[in-house]
């Protein structure tokens, strides 16, 4: 293993001053980063340890009936939170439907937000990745690509955005509140991850040196409640990530929608928010016809980055999928199976 | 060893332990870490080594920047072609069939990804891992051979370890020509690379010309005769230690490379080597099941039966050696098509050689033939069960001899009436559950040879009246050296808790190799001779010493229980082994045994256990997603020595059948040959939520023919049938029949 200096700051301030330094990187609960330091597809120099800070570690509700979480929560313990399961389900759903049990306990929420892409050329440091290495091309690109991006994607990078946790938080218009060189500074989690473009090595707002200190679900989204839901497809029931996935939120009144949020995941290099999906639903019935149309609005300018194309249909399908389950409304418990299509299926008695 | 040996009076005796649910021997050790395996070996001054693998598929090695790696902290030695020190024989040379091409050094070209290129030793693993990265080796690289289109097609002569190519009985063309339906399909089945949970290891050590391996191995004698060639010793100067092995599934069975190098290094280093692959090295170097593309043809008359059946199987192996899977056999034994015809082709391709893996070709195979003939059901108009009844095979299609036992009627029956099959309907799309999702039922039969290799066993009776029973037998994990004590303790008499059963190490008596679902009926035949032999000593002691009450009963005979043998006409008459022992003035009385299959029972019948798989589907009707929510199957397999092992076993084949159909599949980079998913986050087996409730049914069968034991196996039955199984309910449930494996999602968007 290559050699690697550790440091453990214990201030926000020493951690960021360290972290600006080239070659550096924060280390949280380590599961991607250090999974991509032996595969040797990172190698920072210095690894500044963020998992002891203070006062990083809580969740607090907000005046507008919002929470805010720090970035050290560990995903399970989000996925716990008795606030989080009242006013933001699909979020709990959505963390509950990654990973494993093991992988939850150490993730936390800063390393979720950042995680890197599961593009298996981006991971293998043999194979020529213009987002891990800048002007190196793409491998990726003509391969079968079942898991790379039908959205924004780009002739330098087809990765796409594997964080289940994201997807409601884009659909949320969730804050994230950023620590760096220059001081504080909020980004909109939707503008966090970067679109590849030219540039697929940009993967993210943060400038060096930025530290996630925390993140904020405003109030406004609390309001959906129960009526949002986090679907998630793929083969494998658990340990695997989305092929695709949806995140969707709605307020009806008197059978028309009022208020409308759908996210997609697994699609794009960022979590894929569809404002022109919203827009189609507002005073809509929320109705099959309404939300079939509404998925077609979401894939619109969806095309193929490999033999991938099936994946377009799949997320309409699973979009339209999400709406419908957010209109009947999330069930009172969490099912055995967090935003499987199967999750009222029941779990088989040993899982 | 004696190439025939005839079993002497068949000792059919079973005491009390076989059949006995016994929990395994090692379960506590198991689960409290306890257990050691091979890589928890810590010898005086051990060192650490890596192998550095090709990330290219085809060319050579240019180079590799040994200085940088020598120049790393710990860093002992680097050992490339150019200094890798001679073997006494040449990992190229295939002298028997059991001999397969290897990579250690012997030259720069790079015959596939993943392949060993550099091996570097270092005081620390750290300090080995960096060194191998430090290499950082540049390649001449050619454009990789890749896949079915990109490979060269050939005539392989032989496939799987040995057998021939084609076999045919009857005429399969004038039975299609006759036919009143004929059905032809094509099926593919991906590439899928063995990943038990302990990736291979080594800890080697040389004492003087001794060589100690520490080596979870599948057949410690047979290696030990493999190492012992590359090293110019003696076999006898070389120790196979194999402790508990996490999984061997047919990997373990083998010399590989990275071994023999860390032997090497261990040697020119003069201080203990471990080697441990990393998890994506497992992916290349030691076998893998290869991809097939199958076609298969029935014919069927107005009835639905049989009048022909072909099966065609293309295997891909590799450019410099030859493992085709057999899968086209598992057509030869199984349906009553009175024209049979089965054929293989190869295609060699950059990648490293497949190898026997769980149900070698029977797998494949049987995915492939189990859903061709739902299909032909389907033409006939019949319930896939009643079809299979109707094509139920009395005598063995392919030789026509009568099978030694076939109970797979009743698991047909038993299955079925424990699934609820009676009732399902013919046509797909017709059921649904509560929230509408797409219902549907699927039957696969399990088919899989009673093999028997040649073992020899020793029994020792000691004085405190326990035993010490010994074979070079191994326990992968699937629970032998319970079952093989067992048997071993009805060999001489005792309770399971009294006698010592030593194994796992290549100086004991040769047990075989624990492959083909063989083991128990093998290692289990010896044992129990051995204790037979053992006992027969005491009996002659007893039968000649006055003082016993056994004196004179030569001729009366005698049974063994509890520690006693007793006069076999008077059960009051009876003696401990110890009092034996003791009065004779002996400390123990060694007998040995041996077993292997006579031929002449060989060439009398067809020897296989058979089993029918039952799979319900769940399939989302938009998103396409699967999950299958019940499992039934049903199996006879001659004795079961232990039903909870046997059970296990049996889950165990059926999870990997729903791992085939649904989950497993490496894929290959289109340019570079790599595989892409080499690691258990990307290469997919089921997780626990993935798994329904299975029911597994142990249906009765007495074998007196495959061996004295009258067990079969059951370490591979179960995947076959399965994948079938499930790819049956799939198409009940959607309509859409999926020929390639595994399933996903996209197959079934329309
Ligand atoms: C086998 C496997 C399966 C998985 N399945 C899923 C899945 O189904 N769905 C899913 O969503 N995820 C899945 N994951 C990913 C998992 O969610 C992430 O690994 C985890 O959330 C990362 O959190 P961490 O704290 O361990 O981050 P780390 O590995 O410590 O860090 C990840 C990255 O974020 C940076 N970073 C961390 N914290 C901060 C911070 N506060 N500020 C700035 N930068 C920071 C690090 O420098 C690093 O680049 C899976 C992971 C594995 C290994």
């Amino acid at each position: 293993m290559r050699k690697f200096e550790y440091l453990r700051p214990t201030s926000v301030e020493e951690a960021v001053a360290a972290a600006s330094r080239p070659g550096a990187a924060y280390l949280a609960g380590g599961t991607n980063l250090l999974d991509l330091m032996k595969t040797g597809a990172a190698g920072p120099e210095l690894l500044v340890d963020v998992t002891r800070l203070p006062g990083l570690d809580a969740i607090e509700p907000l005046t507008d009936g919002g929470l805010r979480v720090g970035a050290m929560v560990r995903n399970a313990d989000v996925a716990r939170d008795a606030a989080m399961r009242r006013n933001f389900p699909m979020v709990v759903e959505a963390l509950l439907s990654g990973a494993s049990g093991q992988l939850r306990n150490m993730a936390t929420v800063g390393g979720n937000l950042l995680q890197r892409t599961r593009c298996a050329w981006f991971q293998t440091p043999e194979a020529a990745c213009g987002r891990r290495d800048p002007g190196a091309g793409c491998d990726a690109r003509d391969q079968a690509g079942r898991s790379h991006a039908v959205l924004g994607w780009s002739e330098r990078c087809v990765a796409a955005n594997p964080s289940d946790f994201c997807v409601p938080l884009a659909a949320l218009d969730a804050q994230v509140e950023i620590a760096g060189p220059g001081g504080r500074r909020d980004v909109a989690l939707r503008e966090l991850h970067r679109l590849p473009g030219d540039t697929p090595h940009v993967e993210t707002a943060l400038a060096p040196g930025e530290l996630i200190v925390a993140l904020r679900l405003p109030g406004a989204g609390a309001g959906f409640g129960r009526f949002s839901r986090y679907l998630k497809v793929r083969e494998r029931t658990s340990y695997a990530f989305a092929l695709v996935s949806a995140a969707a939120a709605l307020r009806v009144e008197g059978g028309a929608i009022l208020e409308a949020r759908l996210a997609l995941g697994g699609v794009a290099a960022r979590p894929w928010r569809a404002v022109e999906a919203e827009a189609a639903l507002i005073g809509a019935a929320p109705d099959a016809g309404a939300f079939r149309a509404a998925a077609e609005a979401a894939l619109e300018a969806a095309r193929p980055s490999g033999d991938n194309a099936f994946k377009i249909e799949l997320a309409r399908r699973t979009a339209a999928r999400a709406l419908a389950l957010a209109a009947a409304g999330a069930p009172e418990r969490m099912p055995a199976l967090p935003a499987s299509p199967f999750a009222d299926i029941g779990a088989p008695a040993h899982a | 060893m004696p190439e025939d040996f005839a079993p002497g009076p068949a000792p059919t005796r079973f005491g009390s332990n076989s059949g006995q649910p016994m929990t395994r021997r090692d379960g506590v050790a198991k689960v409290t870490g306890a257990a050691a395996f091979a890589a928890d070996a810590r010898p005086e001054g051990l060192l650490h080594a890596v192998v550095a693998t090709s990330t290219v598929a085809r060319g050579r090695v240019g180079v590799l920047d040994v200085a940088a790696a020598l120049a790393h902290p710990g860093v002992l030695d680097v050992m490339t072609p150019t200094n890798r020190p001679a073997l006494a024989a040449d990992p190229d040379d295939k002298p028997h069939r059991f001999s397969f091409r290897f990579e250690a050094l012997q030259d720069d070209r790079v015959r596939y990804a993943g392949q060993p290129i550099a091996l570097v030793t270092a005081e620390t693993p750290e300090a080995a891992a960096e060194g191998a990265r430090l290499l950082a080796p540049r390649y001449e690289a050619e454009a990789p051979r890749l896949g079915f289109e990109g490979g060269v097609a050939y005539a392989p002569e032989t496939v799987g370890i040995g057998s021939p190519p084609q076999f045919s009985r009857g005429d399969v063309e004038a039975g299609l020509a006759t036919a009143a339906r004929r059905i032809e399909a094509h099926y593919e089945t991906p590439a899928q690379y063995h990943n038990a949970m302990e990736p291979h290891a080594v800890v080697a050590q040389w004492d003087g010309d001794r060589l100690i391996l520490d080596l979870p191995h599948q057949a410690p004698v047979l290696g030990r005769a493999m190492f012992a060639a590359f090293f110019g010793a003696p076999p006898e100067n070389v120790l196979i230690r194999t402790p508990f092995i996490g999984g061997g599934f047919g990997s373990k069975a083998l010399v590989t490379g990275a071994h023999v190098l860390a032997v090497l290094a261990a040697r020119k280093l003069g201080r203990p080597v471990k080697l441990a692959l990393r998890r994506d090295q497992m992916f290349g170097p030691v076998g893998h099941r290869g991809a097939t593309r199958q076609t298969l043809r029935l014919g069927i008359d107005a009835q639905g039966r049989l009048t022909a059946l072909e099966h065609r199987s293309d295997g891909m192996t590799s450019s410099f050696d030859e493992f085709v899977e057999p899968a086209a056999n598992a057509s030869k034994n199984l349906y009553a098509a009175p024209a049979i015809a089965v054929s293989h082709g190869g295609v060699r391709a950059d990648i490293g050689t497949p190898m026997a893996m769980r149900a070698p070709g029977e797998a494949s195979g049987s995915a492939a033939l189990e859903c061709a003939v739902d299909e032909a059901a389907l033409a006939a108009g019949l319930d896939p069960l009643a079809f299979r009844l109707l094509n139920y095979a009395e005598t063995d299609p392919a030789s026509g001899l009568p099978f030694s036992s076939k109970a797979l009627r009743a698991c047909y029956a038993d299955g079925a009436g424990r699934f609820g099959w009676a009732g399902r309907p013919l046509e797909p799309r017709r059921m649904r559950d509560a929230q509408g999702r797409l219902l549907g039922w699927g039957i696969g039969t399990a088919q899989f040879p009673a093999t028997m290799f040649a073992a020899q066993a020793r029994a020792t009776i000691r004085a405190d009246g326990g035993a010490a029973l010994e074979i070079a037998g191994v326990d992968m994990g699937q629970g032998a050296w319970t079952a093989l004590a067992q048997i071993a303790a009805d060999g001489v008499g005792l309770d399971a808790g009294r006698i010592e059963l030593r194994s796992g190490s290549s100086d004991l008596p040769d047990g075989g190799i624990a492959g083909g679902s063989g083991h128990t009926a093998t290692a289990g035949s010896a044992l129990h001779a051995a204790g037979g032999d053992a006992l027969a000593k005491l009996f002659e002691i007893a039968a000649a010493d006055p003082a016993s009450p056994l004196f004179g009963a030569d001729n009366a005979g005698f049974v063994a229980r509890d520690g006693r043998l007793r006069r076999r006409d008077d059960d009051s008459r009876s003696e401990s082994y110890g009092e034996i022992l003791a009065r004779a003035g002996l400390s123990e009385v060694v007998g040995s045994g041996a077993a292997s299959r006579p031929p002449s029972v060989a060439e009398a019948c067809a020897m296989f256990a058979h089993g029918a798989v039952f799979a319900e589907v769940a399939v989302d009707p938009d998103l396409c997603q699967i999950r299958v929510t019940r499992m039934v199957g049903a199996f006879a397999a001659g004795r079961i020595v232990n039903p909870l092992l046997a059970r296990s076993q049996l889950e165990g084949g059926m999870i990997w059948g729903l791992s085939f159909a649904l989950h497993e599949e490496a894929e290959h980079d289109r340019v570079s040959g790599r595989v892409i998913n080499a690691d258990l986050a990307g290469y997919h087996v089921p997780s626990h939520a993935d798994i329904p409730a299975l029911d597994v049914l142990l249906v009765d069968e007495a074998d007196a023919q495959v061996n004295p034991l009258g067990v079969k196996g059951v370490g591979e039955l179960g995947i076959t049938g399965a994948a079938g199984a499930i790819a049956n309910a799939i198409w009940h449930a959607t309509g859409v029949r999926a020929r390639r494996f595994p399933i996903r999602i996209e197959a079934l968007m329309g």
